[in-house]
């Protein structure tokens, strides 16, 4: 992990391109993360990985549920020469949740990117392919987020299937 | 002499058939469009090769794969949701159920993360005993690797004897946790129980037993002529390539880079051992394989120093808030109740804030992110499972290769779908 200065310094290397891109820079648990406006994550993942951090390592969907705004998406990036990691996220509104994919960038976004959509509804602008990736193609709403009940949902076998009509409703 | 020239005249005709100028089929006059017409072809989800219940969407001209497109969930049981409503001792089962040959890379990954956001020591002894039970966990699912992958290949006694190993394994994992699989032995701050009397004993037995095992696998196979034709040259994917789709582990040690976390970023005491990381030269299927068997052998010597130097203390934090107490405790004191009772029935709390664990599981960087809002229970629990990254890179792998091939790839990838759908 960079530690604060360093991570400091690479933040200011995203505010050198734009510099209302950086809102948030925190070092907790000895973990380095640096939070961007929603529309400059390609910008900070470009300047990162010209920095050394290249490799992707995960993408994850976060809901923060009751907070606003409440979809995240964070990035973990990975450097293998210095073994140094440092995370970039991101936070959504519902009512817009519109991130500009990264598949074209780090070709290993692509299955992520597609889960993230699936579970949280965050919609990546610019992936090749966006469909559900876990979840039935038919599936209505996105499982993941916190208000999405557990349960409730009939398990359909043969014998109960018409007893049950309208259930994906 | 090469050893190519001395393949027979058969093997020579089979060569020199090009992959790219496919003849139409027999009988197809060729030149009328017929020898370029695509076939879709639907492999899985119920597929015995496929490992599970993994589907692929081939695009086939004549026999050789020009695209693929793996379709997955059908293994998809919500555990990160199911996650989100346990306290965080309870999620350690649901989370050992996603990749199901790394049980204890699971809950490390997961545990790890939360010991991260607790600030919570693991006494040496715990971490210790972690890793025994880790590097027999890869040996383990190495085994379940070797002995599918050779089956796919046709070897069938493989699998008889791959089995047969795999099964003492498991028997020391019931003798110390209590179960064959999913043993929930390792808890936040430690692990659950000591190994018991005799552990050590067998644990001896299979790592004096377990090199001269694979000695002998690696005589089946490794200068097998049906082994040598499917897998050497078949699948290769240069360093790069894997970098972008994010592919680690096995995988990416056969292309030659040495990235292994337990050497780069060492966690629980793994610095404290000497193992080799074993690495490949073309990236090649034979290469996956060679690299494989050959981290069998440097997780037996990691056992060896592990089981050598096992520390005296305690196996579990003695922080009473997150470890519950001994049961002897219970009886005389009235601070050890209260704490048991506390943390069956609600769990403890663990303070705000996000942490990512990446730990090296057999297949690569398995991470866990936790993120917690100050209750009990984690408020979102995510697992980068190396399966689901990988499986990416096997259109890159197949593609332009035949079919038949591409089980053999499939079967050299190791992808399990319960760590893919989770």
């Amino acid at each position: 992990m960079p530690d604060a200065d360093g991570l400091e310094m690479l933040a200011q290397r995203i505010r050198d391109l734009r510099a209302d891109a950086v809102i948030e820079v925190t070092h907790n648990h000895g973990q380095a993360m640096i939070e961007v406006a929603p529309d400059a994550n390609r910008e900070a993942l470009v300047v990162l990985s010209e920095q050394g951090y290249s490799f992707l390592s995960s993408l994850h969907g976060v809901d923060y549920y009751p907070d606003e705004p409440r979809l995240g998406v964070h990035y973990q990036l990975l450097d293998m020469d210095r073994v140094d990691r440092v995370g970039v996220k991101l936070r959504v509104t519902l009512d817009d949740p519109a991130v500009a994919s990264v598949v074209d960038l780090f070709p290993t976004a692509d299955h992520h990117e597609r889960e993230v959509y699936d579970m949280f509804g965050v919609v990546f602008e610019g992936h090749p392919d966006l469909r559900r990736i876990l979840m039935p193609e038919d599936y209505q709403g996105h499982p993941q987020r916190r208000d999405f009940p557990t349960g409730g949902e009939p398990v359909i076998f043969t014998y109960n299937e018409p007893q049950t009509p309208g259930w994906t409703q | 002499m090469d050893p190519v020239s001395k393949v027979s005249d058969y093997r020579k005709l089979e060569e020199s058939v090009t992959l790219s100028t496919v003849e139409g089929p027999l009988g197809a006059s060729g030149s009328d469009g017929a020898s370029t017409e695509l076939f879709t072809l639907n492999m899985g989800p119920h597929h015995p090769a496929t490992h599970g219940v993994l589907r692929l969407l081939v695009t086939l001209e004549g026999e050789v794969v020009r695209d693929l497109k793996p379709i997955i969930g059908y293994l998809h049981t919500g555990i990160e949701k199911t996650a989100e409503t346990k306290s965080y001792w309870k999620v350690i089962p649901v989370i050992e159920r996603m990749d199901y040959l790394a049980y204890f890379f699971n809950s490390m990954a997961y545990c790890g993360a939360v010991e991260t956001l607790l600030e919570v020591e693991v006494p040496k002894r715990a971490q210790y005993l972690r890793v025994i039970h880790m590097e027999l966990n890869r040996i383990m699912s190495h085994l379940v690797w070797l002995g599918t992958a050779a089956l796919d290949l046709g070897a069938m006694s493989m699998f008889w004897y791959c089995f047969r190993e795999r099964e003492t394994i498991l028997d020391l994992f019931e003798q110390s946790t209590g179960q064959r699989m999913h043993t929930r032995y390792f808890q936040i701050g430690g692990v659950i129980e000591d190994i018991p009397v005799g552990f050590a004993a067998k644990l001896k037995y299979l790592t004096d037993e377990m090199p001269r095992r694979i000695t002998q696998y690696e005589a089946l196979l490794t200068k097998n002529e049906i082994v040598l034709q499917r897998l050497r040259n078949v699948g290769v994917v240069d360093e790069k390539t894997l970098l972008g789709l994010g592919v680690t582990g096995p995988l990416l040690r056969a292309t030659g880079n040495p990235w292994d976390l337990r050497k780069a970023a060492p966690y629980c005491s793994y610095d404290d051992f000497d193992f080799k990381i074993p690495v490949g030269t073309v990236g090649d299927n034979y290469d996956r394989y060679r690299v494989r068997t050959a981290e069998m052998r440097e997780s037996v010597k990691i056992i060896e120093q592990a089981m050598e130097g096992l520390p005296e203390g305690p196996h579990i934090t003695e922080d009473r808030k997150i470890a519950l107490p001994p049961r002897h405790e219970l009886a005389t004191s009235m601070e050890a109740l209260i704490h048991h009772f506390k943390l069956v029935t609600e769990g403890f709390r663990v303070p705000a804030g996000e942490a990512y664990h990446p730990i090296e599981s057999p297949r690569g960087e398995l991470g866990c992110f936790v993120r917690s809002d100050g209750s009990s229970k984690p408020a979102r629990v995510h697992m980068r499972d190396p399966s689901f990254v990988n499986l990416q890179s096997l259109s890159t792998m197949v593609e332009g290769s035949y079919i038949a091939d591409l089980i053999a790839t499939l079967a050299m990838l190791d992808p399990i779908i319960g760590g893919v759908d989770r």
